[in-house]
């Protein structure tokens, strides 16, 4: 397996998607490459970035009126 | 708190756990709406509309998905049959009907002749978290997903951003694993690609 080739197979991978033969071929150019580990680390980076994404605050004027929808829903409800 | 919790103590109206579940998936909810109507005003508001929807159906809600999905579910219909409505939004739609792709995810300049690394890429494991969680580099990443395609969009939001598993995603979209290990694929590539252009 060449680098080039590699690069392509990191979703499978980190997928589980592999079959058993190509993870241990991936896994083992992985070991003794320094750029494949290197780039296979960013894509995880990327991943740790991307959920950070998620964290955004519920602006007060919205969480306001959701409230006051819950409140409504559940005094015809309970 | 389980997800199982949540739906109890939503059906109960628990107050409480109404506002933590709405804070807790706004992000999420806010970033799929964008991958669908481009405009944080619009998304905002199919985001509301959907909590409300949910609240007047969280009765019949089954329980067959996780309440993560089944909200995805509500937020990706309306968000759609917004797109749709809204033709002010028809230049961002023309982007919408981005194809996947196809070919390499890394520049070919990337390696030498034999498909080896030209140059290795950075080890950023190691840079200060400041930086790798820091607001420049939330944005930077932002900005790169709200670029890409469609069908790429849709999947890296569900998948990285909210983080709803293969299966849910598969069932949401109706695609093939297959299908969104591929669209995954080009669409991390090119974040991580943009992450590349800003921390080196
Ligand atoms: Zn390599």
């Amino acid at each position: 397996m060449r680098c080039i080739e590699v690069v392509e197979l990191m979703t499978d991978y980190l997928e589980g998607a592999l079959s058993p033969r190509e993870r241990d071929r991936f896994e083992e150019h992985i070991a003794g490459c320094d750029g494949c580990r290197a780039y296979l680390g960013q894509l995880r980076v990327a991943l740790r970035v991307m959920s950070g994404l998620a964290a955004e605050p519920v602006p007060a004027r919205i969480q306001e009126e959701l409230v006051a929808a819950f409140r409504n829903w559940k005094s015809g409800n309970v | 708190m389980g997800e199982g919790s949540d739906l109890e103590a939503l059906r109960h109206g628990d107050e409480g756990a109404f506002v933590e579940l709405t804070s807790r998936l706004h992000g999420p909810m806010l970033r799929l709406a964008m991958a669908y109507v481009g405009d944080h005003h619009v998304a905002e508001d199919v985001v509301q509309e959907a909590w409300l929807t949910a609240i007047r159906s969280v009765d019949r809600f089954e329980g067959r998905s996780s309440l993560k999905t089944w909200i995805s579910g509500i937020v990706i219909n309306l968000a759609r049959a917004r797109r749709r409505k809204e033709s002010r939004l028809v230049t961002f739609t023309s982007l919408l009907r981005g194809e996947v792709g196809r070919g390499p995810t890394v520049d070919r300049a990337r390696f030498v002749r034999d498909g080896t690394w030209r140059e290795p890429p950075r080890r950023w494991e190691n840079m200060p978290e400041e930086t790798l969680l820091g607001k420049e580099t939330l944005a930077r990443v932002g900005v790169a997903i709200d670029a890409l395609p469609a069908k790429l969009r849709e999947v890296i939001v569900l998948r990285d951003v909210s983080g709803l598993d293969n299966s849910a995603v598969s069932e949401l979209l109706g695609i093939s694993a297959e299908n969104q290990r591929v669209r995954l694929h080009r669409a991390r590539a090119a974040v991580r690609k943009a992450l590349e252009d800003y921390l080196g």
